[in-house]
């Protein structure tokens, strides 16, 4: 377990540590940022840049940059933006709180809608509710997530209103956003959960189960469900990233004051130093999410724990 | 002594397309997107960029000159939906076969000759399995710009791991497989072996991920088009027109709704293929 555990934290570190160069060396590819953090109202002069260059640190080697930069995010310091000068690592904290509401919101509202409609298939297989929620996740497979936001908005914010089209004011607000992604992980998690335990229930302990005299219900709760944990519980951890991916998505169409929205600002403001810690911020979350999830399998799994 | 020859290629030569409904589905949709994409300059050869300024937002219409409807500087909705349907198949199809080509070849490497070049380039695919691609081509495009190339170029590079994976995975449960081993005692060089007895039987998984993973990158180019993150703005796609039309929601939704069906129908179709082929290749019939 132990060396397990110490594999899986080298794996988590070096995802950081390739996450955070790839972004400073974009970065420094980018052009010179100096130029960018000019505020003046004529072209700067050399002297001026030069002024900035060291202010900035930029005057130093790439690796030495770099290893400052991993430095400062250790200790929480992400550099300031270049519009206003507000510390970085001040505009995270504000942006965090929501996309972690919003994902966990839109995570537990799947784990409510596909746990019941994933054991309803496999247990009905081939019948006529699988094939109608085979349909339907497919169809959720298939709607790309902003769109899905935006008719939602169109439906329900504009032509109803009965709940606000974006904006973070409240519980209503929480609504729809988590609605879109929730739905579209719903899909995934549903499709997952029918294989794996069609899986299980195939395998010899649930036939030798079933002949013992078990009942179907207290052979799929008792023996089956508990196997399917694994498959289900890495997945959801893999779906992580992806919902990452979908909270940037959707936090624009809903004006969600979120880090991907942070993210899509700092883009279109060319506000390097936020873009940089806000997409390592992102990228530390998945990792560790991920981490956690492999050393989940210890709770689940006895024979993880015994090696 | 009778010469050996693989399972697979007798079982290939017994096997018939069964027509499932997912297939005929999946044909029928993907097949109608391509043709359509094939023939978007014969449909209308005046392209798309034609403004006709006196029939803004028109709303849709059985009639002909703009059945769906026209966009805020009235050009046509239908012409453009056919011919941005160009633009996501060309990144879904390129993409996934760049990304497939050489994430089977390096897991083909890695599984085939085991030792320190399998190990390194195994440590970078769980690197890069772990990255969420979003974030990349955020960064990426965010700093170098949008296009068409560097999106499939960023899409590649964060999507070989995937195919590696498998096919090394593919590589090493059929290196132990009895005909392969007798093939390599008769004396069948590393090149037959790949080739002929490896290759064949491995690819059933990695075509299933590869049709899988179109309809994935489509959905992925119009959510980054749709942010200014994926390809030109200025050429017609449907991504960039769910962009467009979103700030006319209220009053034309005809400019959001039609590229979001085309986006949905198209993914669909992918979708459908991908399952009837895991279905196809699946021995066990899981489903």
């Amino acid at each position: 377990m132990l060396r397990y555990l110490a594999a899986q934290v080298f794996q988590a570190a070096l995802v950081v540590i390739f996450v955070t160069l790839v972004v400073a060396v974009m970065l420094r590819f980018s052009g010179d940022p100096a130029v960018a953090q000019f505020q003046g109202a004529s072209a700067p002069t050399t002297e001026q840049l030069q002024q900035i260059r060291r202010a900035m640190g930029l005057d130093q080697p790439v690796g030495v940059q770099y290893l400052h930069f991993l430095g400062g995010v250790l200790r929480g310091d992400f550099g300031t933006s270049f519009r206003g000068g507000t510390p970085v690592g001040s505009l995270i904290r504000q942006a965090l709180p929501p996309t972690l509401l919003l994902a966990l919101s839109s995570l537990l509202l799947s784990l409510a809608l596909s746990l019941p409609l994933g054991i309803y298939a496999a247990v009905h297989r081939g019948r006529w509710a699988d094939q109608l929620i085979r349909f339907f996740t497919l169809l959720g497979l298939s709607f790309p997530n902003f769109w899905l936001g935006i008719m939602l908005v169109l439906i329900f914010g504009v032509t109803l209103r009965w709940l606000p089209p974006s904006g973070y004011e409240g519980a209503a607000s929480l609504v729809l956003p988590s609605v879109t992604l929730g739905l579209i992980l719903t899909s995934t998690t549903v499709r997952l959960l029918r294989a794996s335990l069609l899986d299980v229930l195939s395998a010899q302990y649930v036939t030798v189960a079933r002949s013992k005299g078990l009942s179907e219900r207290r052979v799929l709760y008792k023996h089956a469900l508990r196997n399917t944990a694994i498959p289900v519980i890495t997945f959801i951890g893999l779906q992580f990233g992806g919902l990452v991916g979908g909270v940037v998505v959707v936090e624009q169409v809903f004006a969600w004051p979120g880090m991907g929205l942070l993210a899509l600002q700092a883009i279109s403001n060319r506000d390097y130093p936020v873009l940089q810690g806000a997409v390592t911020v992102l990228a530390l979350l998945v990792v560790l999410i991920n981490l956690l999830v492999d050393l989940s399998y210890g709770l689940f799994d006895p024979r993880v724990r015994m090696e | 002594m009778t010469p050996l020859t693989p399972p697979a290629v007798k079982a290939r030569s017994r096997r018939r397309i069964k027509w499932t409904a997912d297939l005929l589905m999946g044909a029928l949709l993907t097949g109608n997107v391509m043709l359509a994409a094939l023939l978007a300059s014969l449909i209308f050869p005046s392209g798309t960029d034609v403004m006709d300024l006196s029939a803004r937002l028109q709303p849709p219409h059985f009639t002909v000159p703009h059945p769906l409807g026209t966009d805020p500087i009235g050009r046509d909705v239908l012409s453009r939906v056919v011919y941005g349907g160009r633009i996501s198949l060309t990144v879904g199809l390129i993409s996934v076969a760049l990304s497939a080509l050489i994430g089977t070849l390096l897991g083909l490497i890695a599984g085939y000759f085991r030792g320190p070049v399998g190990a390194v380039i195994m440590r970078l695919a769980d690197v890069q399995l772990a990255f969420p691609f979003i974030l990349l081509a955020i960064t990426v495009i965010a700093i170098i710009g949008p296009g068409l190339w560097k999106l499939i170029a960023v899409m590649v590079v964060s999507q070989w791991a995937q195919y590696a994976r498998i096919m090394r995975g593919q590589v090493l449960a059929l290196r132990e497989r009895e005909y392969v081993q007798a093939a390599q005692a008769l004396g069948a060089d590393d090149n037959r072996m790949m080739f002929r007895h490896i290759i064949p039987n491995a690819v059933g998984p990695l075509v299933v991920l590869a049709t899988l993973n179109v309809a994935n990158n489509i959905l992925l180019e119009s959510g980054l088009t749709f942010l200014g993150l994926g390809v030109d703005p200025q050429i017609p796609s449907w991504g960039g027109m769910l962009a467009d039309g979103r700030t006319y929601l209220q009053t034309a939704w005809w400019v959001s709704v039609f590229p979001g069906v085309a986006i949905t129908l198209t993914v669909l179709g992918f979708n459908l293929l991908g399952d009837w082929l895991r279905d196809a290749l699946d021995p066990t019939g899981r489903s």
